[in-house]
């Protein structure tokens, strides 16, 4: 089965990951721009960052024949230092125009300050601006009110709800989402987010409309096989497979194909120079030469030997 | 008289794009007026949105006529967006030297736009002004990248200094990157490289690992260099190398 992870920070894992994702059947992923974990301090940073999401980890993931796509946007965090989100500011117009870039995000809250409130209405212009899809970031701290609010401030701006895709929502958070015709994203993520039985449960309720599940791995104790131990449990609890298909594939595809730079040839049928550069997916053109992929862990757990 | 490298793009790019033909032009003129860096940001972004990513569709007479254009000069393998972005560059006018114009798309490109900018090396002014970025380059750790400087590309071949040579060829070797389609190869072999390569083989085989066949392709002309020879001899004595691989 194909899965996407619409929403995974690979900067941050490893090549174990990418070989684990891409045998679990992850075609593609999408990494949103966000903070690393500690605040950077300096434009350059950021701008370097945005730089390599475009670019090196582009290439990282096309070694293991996943493709890799990306949001770009000043997140929540970082635009309460407002010497770095004015700066960032300047430079984000010129990356929302690269190639794979298929949404502003993420976006939105954390702690809900007047310079978060500033940037996020900014960058909502910014994507209204070029037509591109928005991928909102929903505080961990008051939730349910910052979710409201998040689609508030969309629809003041004028945007439609069919382009912005509302991510970490839970049991609270998920009817109004799907209600006010929002794409609703659950991320799977132990501990602090949403569980995967919790999710099959939700499915169960709602059904596949609407509904994206992503993994939101990053640099914390998260799991970037979230996506597809989701659709493994989720058949397995009777879930029927046209519902997995859509959550964990479809839909993603559907709402961040909106930009126009996300499409299933990416990955059925590259282009004849992506074959050869970025994207080892397909061998024909790359004189037979092995794909990358290798049993998950292996390289960890069961290999003594390094050559 | 023959088409200069940017007016043989801009046919090739023109006559495979179809109805967006009418686009590129309008963009080309606007940009050859142009000194504002937006436009040419908005036209290097939107080239493969409106272009697609087809390889550029060549035939042999068009190799000729880039040849002539520019010796060494091989298009084969470049995208329709790729060109279409390397021309754009060229036809800008600008207000800033070219090379800071071009750090400045350098460091903020996406990865097919980084090979597509490399690749037009050879066609840009002012090369020497250009020699940090080609060392940025080839120091990438996306191998596209550094292949889009290294193969089928003349700049390295006319405007290397010889460690910067030496170091790209020993690169190609250790990232697996083919020799056979590097412009010059044979022609900029030097003593310093072969020796260079020579130890290098001798870590390989220390550590077990096997050696390219392309491996012996700069050695091969200084393989009688006193400096050298007593070590390829010892390899052959060891059962490493063959007189046959050293031809």
């Amino acid at each position: 089965m194909m899965l996407i992870d619409p929403h995974a920070h690979m900067v941050s894992r490893t090549t174990d990951d990418y070989a684990a994702m891409a045998a679990s059947g992850v075609v593609a992923v999408i990494e949103p721009a966000f903070w690393l974990g500690q605040p950077r301090t300096f434009v350059g940073t950021y701008v370097d960052y945005l730089s390599s999401i475009v670019g090196f980890e582009r290439f990282r993931a096309g070694q293991f024949g996943i493709r890799h796509y990306c949001t770009v946007g000043l997140n929540s965090k970082e635009a309460n230092n407002e010497e770095l989100a004015e700066g960032v500011m300047e430079w984000l117009p010129r990356f929302a125009l690269k190639e794979g870039v298929v949404a502003i995000g993420e976006i939105g809250y954390d702690e809900q300050t007047p310079l978060e409130d500033k940037y996020f209405r900014l960058q909502l212009e910014l994507a209204k601006e070029l037509n591109l899809p928005v991928m909102i970031h929903t505080p961990h701290r008051d939730k349910k009110r910052g979710t409201t609010r998040s689609m508030d401030v969309c629809e003041e701006h004028g945007i439609d709800p069919s382009m912005v895709i509302i991510d970490h929502n839970n049991e609270e958070t998920a009817a109004e989402t799907l209600q006010r015709g929002y794409w609703a994203g659950f991320t799977i993520y132990p501990s602090t987010k949403m569980g995967n039985e919790r999710m099959v449960e939700l499915l169960k309720q709602y059904g596949s409309e609407r509904i994206i599940v992503d993994s939101a791995c990053d640099w914390g104790i998260s799991d970037c096989l979230g996506v597809a131990k989701t659709a493994t449990l989720a058949l397995e609890r009777g879930i029927p497979q046209e519902v997995v298909h859509r959550v964990c594939y479809q839909n993603a595809l559907d709402a961040y194909g909106q930009s126009g730079q996300m499409n299933e040839e990416d990955w059925l049928n590259p282009s004849a120079i992506d074959q050869r550069t970025l994207f080892e997916g397909n061998t024909i053109l790359r004189g037979g030469r092995e794909p990358h992929i290798e049993v998950p862990g292996e390289r960890r757990a069961g290999q003594l030997i390094i050559e | 008289m023959a088409d200069t490298p940017d007016q043989l793009l801009e046919r090739w790019v023109i006559g495979q794009s179809g109805d967006t033909g009418p686009w590129v032009r309008d963009q080309l003129v606007l940009l050859s007026q142009s000194t504002k860096e937006r436009d040419l940001h908005k036209f290097l972004g939107l080239a493969p949105r409106r272009l697609g990513k087809a390889d550029l569709d060549l035939s042999a007479k068009d190799l000729t006529d880039a040849d002539s254009a520019l010796p060494g000069w091989r298009p084969d393998g470049w995208s329709i967006d790729g060109a279409a972005r390397v021309l754009g560059l060229l036809r800008f006018k600008g207000a800033r030297p070219f090379a800071e114009i071009f750090k400045d798309l350098r460091r903020t490109s996406d990865a097919a736009e980084m090979i597509a900018l490399y690749r037009g090396l050879p066609l840009y002014p002012e090369p020497e002004a250009l020699d940090f970025e080609v060392g940025e380059g080839l120091r990438s750790n996306l191998k596209p990248v550094f292949e889009a400087i290294a193969h089928r590309n003349p700049f390295p071949r006319d405007v290397f200094d010889q460690h910067r040579w030496n170091h790209m060829i020993l690169k190609a070797l250790f990232i697996e990157v083919a020799l056979a389609p590097i412009t010059g190869l044979k022609q900029r072999a030097n003593p310093e490289l072969a020796r260079i390569l020579v130890d290098f083989a001798k870590e390989r085989w220390a550590a077990g690992r096997p050696l390219a066949p392309e491996h012996w392709i700069s050695v091969a002309p200084f393989r009688d260099d006193p400096a050298i020879r007593p070590e390829l001899d010892q390899a052959i004595a060891d059962g490493h190398l063959t007189e046959g691989a050293l031809t």
